[in-house]
């Protein structure tokens, strides 16, 4: 595996398979009483998050330290990056105190890409801007096997706001390496002019793709686009692209409801639906932390061999 | 022999046989077979191409207010070793270039720096927010003697003061450069609106937010009767709407980088911002149709928009990172290898292109012209090496060039500024 | 000298252990756990995956075989309390799997192909010690061949096989390789020891 998990284009099939495969062994070793392993002893993993998330952040902490690393929270709000240290400084920063991974949350896209080039370590995209967010696809794919069984051939519907999403365009990466069928589903103004490009096709119409669902997942939508006209009301958007209790059963006896979140409850998702058996919500935190420990595993170990 | 006399040998004019050129008096006297003993200097030109001066439309000297990325002497100087004996520096300094004032200072910069000549341009409105005409008049009346004026960096956007600007300029022969790029369909935008932006999270700068602001201005122009020139183009749409209105016989002029020239948008892959310039760089498909519509005259000139910034500028995350990159001392050996080499431009048409129209649109006397009695702007440059281009040996303050570690053919031997050597044996002279 | 075949196609190997033996040697080693645990009443057998684990099944059906009722065996990943992370790349993980009645208070018999530097059991021990505390823990490996770089020993070993560095031991299971065979060769590559600290 590279150095770096910045795009989940950079996972060729048999890497994926590998952290996923190595997540299933360490979700069964988080049942044991004691949850850690002492395979990161003696390694810093910095948190470096420029947006608030505490359910991510939080998420790759327990990873790390479930594997025995040294954590550090570095994070925007209150500190010298909030008082203008360039991303370049605070990596400089992180150099100096010998991180071995900086876990990076940012709103500019390309901040990873940036990053790795000023530090040693391993750099692990959490979420930069609407480019990519390779560990949520992970352990959304994590879901998805577990749940049904495998990945080859199924089909995956998204839908929203794919424009501005990373979590779209990580899951459409990973889930076309790994043999899944991606539909995206969303209106024309919220979709990149150039994803006939991208591997999965595309609708504008929700309750035609239900029925040939076997995962739909479903993205959050922001009030915000609708002052940029990107849809004339909520209300409109909840109509035709809102998954409520109706919807959901036009979907297949097996299909299953995701949501990367956190969630706009009556927006895009009912609260019926959100609470439901078929809802993969809750589950989708706790595998979450797995994958990310397989992550951090795969990045470290052997980081010493010389190439 | 006077003094300060040069005698250039078997140099070749435009690309052609080789001729002698002496200057003399800061002027071409002869061109052709001329008597050793003539001048008080040689130079032996043998396997150079010898070309007028370079005029560049479209550079940011940053002086007055950004000092710490350029000023008229480093700028200058840069434009020097590029080949070039004239430049018409942008409005958008701090404060702007809009009123007289402002205009005679960096004229006077220029002269004082003396490698080149420096033509600023004015600014089309009042600190460049494109609501109130700037005294286009009294800048035009000026020691400066403008007669290009552009909001650059923004677009005239609201459509009745552009007619009124291209109106006003009738008076005194001015003509208004157009940074074509309608705010609102760009707002936030980081690269070319396509398969890039869609892969990489970046919002997107569509291509018709560059063309139909041209089409508008086209028929603006034709309407009132005036002079329109468009900055920049970037897409092969663009090229097509120009060739369409100079069918028409309306007055229109362009230009394009060096960049868009050779450059495409794939390279923001990395997300290294020293590849973010506005307009951004396009498709394979733009670059060929902007240097065919140069080859073929649709495309008046090259021009630079050379636009230093200094390294915290550059080095930060894409999306907060200045937009920009340097362009004046690899000018003429990125239109080599864009035009040159795949046989779409000869000598004579490059030097056409990169001195001859930009100084007929800037309206600027004594340059462009390689005949005996025009004042002596020139260059010569040596077709034959191909090295890696290395910006920490340029002159300008910035660094921020985009063909940093590429090959280029080619380099610039020597420049002359009415018949005093700028530039020797490929160094600054002075 | 008889020579069998070699997967990797490096210098000619010595088979050094016949199926015929191989199955002897796990008979013994059974009677020998059924010796010195009073009839194996509280043995749970962990083989160290890869091949620890056809053989830990194997002793598990000898045991059920002589005593007439079953031993629970299963399967004790170490990779994660590896002591060379750093040095290597990353591995895959193989399956751990213990056994539903658990290790706490009971013997657990660690089961290995090879026993060599003797980390390989080091990080077993570890692994255990997040499991559960196993009353007593004994280890049971098919070929011994020296070179200890820890003070660990086998309780129960089925061929002691003096070896020099430089050599290779490769045990093939059918579970796993499609024939039973213990082969001995030469490691033609640099570093004997980097290749198989066991």
């Amino acid at each position: 595996m590279n150095r770096h998990l910045i795009s989940a284009g950079d996972l060729s099939h048999d890497d994926a398979l590998l952290i996923l495969d190595t997540a299933d062994e360490l979700a069964r070793m988080s049942e044991r009483p004691v949850k850690k392993l002492p395979t990161l002893r003696g390694r810093t993993v910095v948190n470096l998050f420029y947006e608030d998330s505490t359910r991510t952040r939080i998420s790759f902490e327990a990873a790390a330290k479930r594997l025995s690393a040294d954590v550090i929270n570095f994070s925007a709000k209150g500190s010298s990056v909030a008082k203008g240290e360039s991303l370049k400084d605070t990596a400089l920063t992180l150099e100096a105190m010998g991180a071995d991974a900086v876990v990076i949350r940012h709103s500019a896209s390309g901040a990873p890409h940036r990053l790795a080039g000023w530090v040693r370590g391993s750099v692990v995209n959490a979420g930069d801007g609407a480019h990519e967010h390779p560990t949520q696809a992970l352990l959304d794919a994590f879901t998805m096997r577990r749940r049904l069984g495998r990945l080859d051939g199924i089909r995956v519907t998204i839908v929203g706001d794919v424009l501005h999403s990373r979590v779209a365009r990580s899951n459409v990466l990973l889930l076309s390496t790994l043999g899944a069928e991606v539909t995206l589903v969303a209106p024309p103004t919220l979709l990149p002019v150039a994803v006939g490009s991208w591997p999965c096709s595309v609708g504008y119409d929700l309750d035609a793709a239900l029925p040939k669902a076997d995962v739909v997942m479903m993205l959050r939508v922001q009030q915000e686009r609708m002052n940029a006209a990107y849809f004339p009301s909520v209300r409109e958007y909840s109509r035709r692209y809102g998954l409520d209790a109706g919807r959901m059963a036009l979907l297949p006896e097996h299909g299953i409801v995701m949501h990367p979140g956190p969630m706009n409850r009556g927006v895009e998702i009912a609260a019926e639906v959100a609470d439901s058996t078929r809802s993969t919500i809750v589950e989708q935190v706790a595998n979450g932390v797995s994958v990310r420990m397989a992550v951090l595993y795969l990045l470290l170990s052997g980081s010493e061999v010389t190439q | 022999m006077t003094t300060g006399s040069w005698l250039i040998t078997g140099a070749r004019p435009l690309g052609g046989d080789p001729a002698d050129v002496l200057i003399s008096d800061g002027r071409v006297a002869e061109i052709g077979r001329v008597a050793a003993g003539a001048a008080a200097e040689r130079l032996d030109g043998d396997g150079l191409i010898l070309l007028p001066g370079l005029v560049d439309l479209h550079t940011h000297l940053r002086e007055p207010g950004r000092e710490d990325a350029e000023t008229v002497s480093t700028g200058t100087a840069a434009a020097a070793l590029g080949g070039f004996t004239a430049v018409h520096a942008m409005a958008n300094t701090d404060p702007v270039a809009d009123t007289a004032g402002v205009v005679e200072q960096i004229w006077r910069l220029g002269r004082q720096a003396g490698r080149c000549d420096v033509q600023p341009v004015g600014a089309v409105t009042v600190g460049l927010a494109g609501s109130q005409l700037a005294e286009l008049g009294a800048m035009a009346d000026s020691a400066a003697q403008v007669r290009v004026f552009s909001d650059d960096g923004r677009c005239v956007h609201d459509a009745v003061l552009m007619r009124r600007a291209l109106e006003y300029v009738r008076a005194f022969g001015g003509v208004i450069a157009q940074h074509a790029q309608e705010p609102r369909l760009t707002a936030g935008a980081q690269v070319n609106e396509g398969v890039i932006s869609g892969r990489l999270g970046l919002a997107g700068w569509p291509a018709v937010a560059e063309e139909a602001v041209i089409a508008r201005d086209c028929l603006l122009a034709a309407h009132v009767g005036s002079a329109l020139h468009v900055c920049h183009v970037s897409t092969a749409g663009s090229v097509e709407i120009i060739r369409w209105a100079k069918s028409k016989g309306w007055q229109v002029t362009a230009e394009v980088t060096p960049h868009h020239l050779l450059l495409t948008e794939e390279l923001a892959s990395g997300y290294d911002p020293v590849f973010k310039v506005n307009p951004p760089l396009r498709t394979a498909e733009d670059v060929a149709a902007l240097r065919a519509g140069l080859a073929d005259g649709t495309i008046d000139c090259v021009a630079t928009d050379h636009a230093p910034h200094p390294l915290e500028d550059k080095e930060t995350e894409w999306e907060v990172a200045a937009f920009g990159m340097t362009g004046l001392e690899t000018a003429l050996r990125a239109v080599h290898e864009a035009l040159v080499e795949p046989g779409l431009l000869d000598w004579a048409g490059v030097a056409d292109r990169m001195s001859s129209r930009p100084a007929a649109i800037g309206r600027l006397s004594g340059h462009g012209r390689l005949l005996p009695g025009e004042p002596a702007n020139l260059v010569l440059y040596d077709p034959s090496p191909a090295d890696a281009v290395d910006p920490a040996a340029h002159a300008s303050k910035s660094r921020n060039t985009p063909f940093a570690g590429m090959v280029l053919p080619g380099r610039v031997m020597a420049t002359f500024l009415r018949g005093k050597p700028t530039v020797l044996d490929g160094k600054l002279a002075w | 000298m008889r020579h069998a075949t070699d997967r990797q196609g490096q210098a000619p190997a010595k088979t050094v252990l016949e199926p015929a033996e191989i199955s002897r040697a796990l008979t013994r080693i059974a009677h020998e756990i059924l010796e010195r645990t009073n009839g194996a009443d509280d043995v749970v057998l962990l083989g160290i995956p890869t091949r620890g684990v056809p053989l830990a099944r194997r002793l598990a059906e000898r045991l059920e075989h002589v005593e007439g009722r079953p031993v629970p065996a299963g399967s004790l990943d170490i990779t994660m309390y590896r002591d060379d992370l750093r040095l290597r790349p990353a591995r895959a993980l193989g399956h751990t799997e213990v056994p539903p009645v658990g290790i706490d208070g009971r013997v657990v018999v660690l089961v290995d192909d090879v026993l060599y530097s003797g980390r390989t059991v080091r990080a077993a021990l570890d692994a255990l010690g997040d499991i559960g505390r196993p009353r007593a823990v004994q280890l049971a490996v098919l070929v011994d061949r020296g070179h200890r770089e820890l003070p660990i020993r086998a309780d129960y070993v089925g061929k002691n096989l003096p070896t020099s560095q430089r050599e290779l031991v490769r045990v093939l299971l059918t579970e796993v390789d499609g024939q039973d065979a213990v082969v001995l060769g030469v490691n033609l590559t640099a570093t004997a020891r980097g290749e198989e600290a066991r």
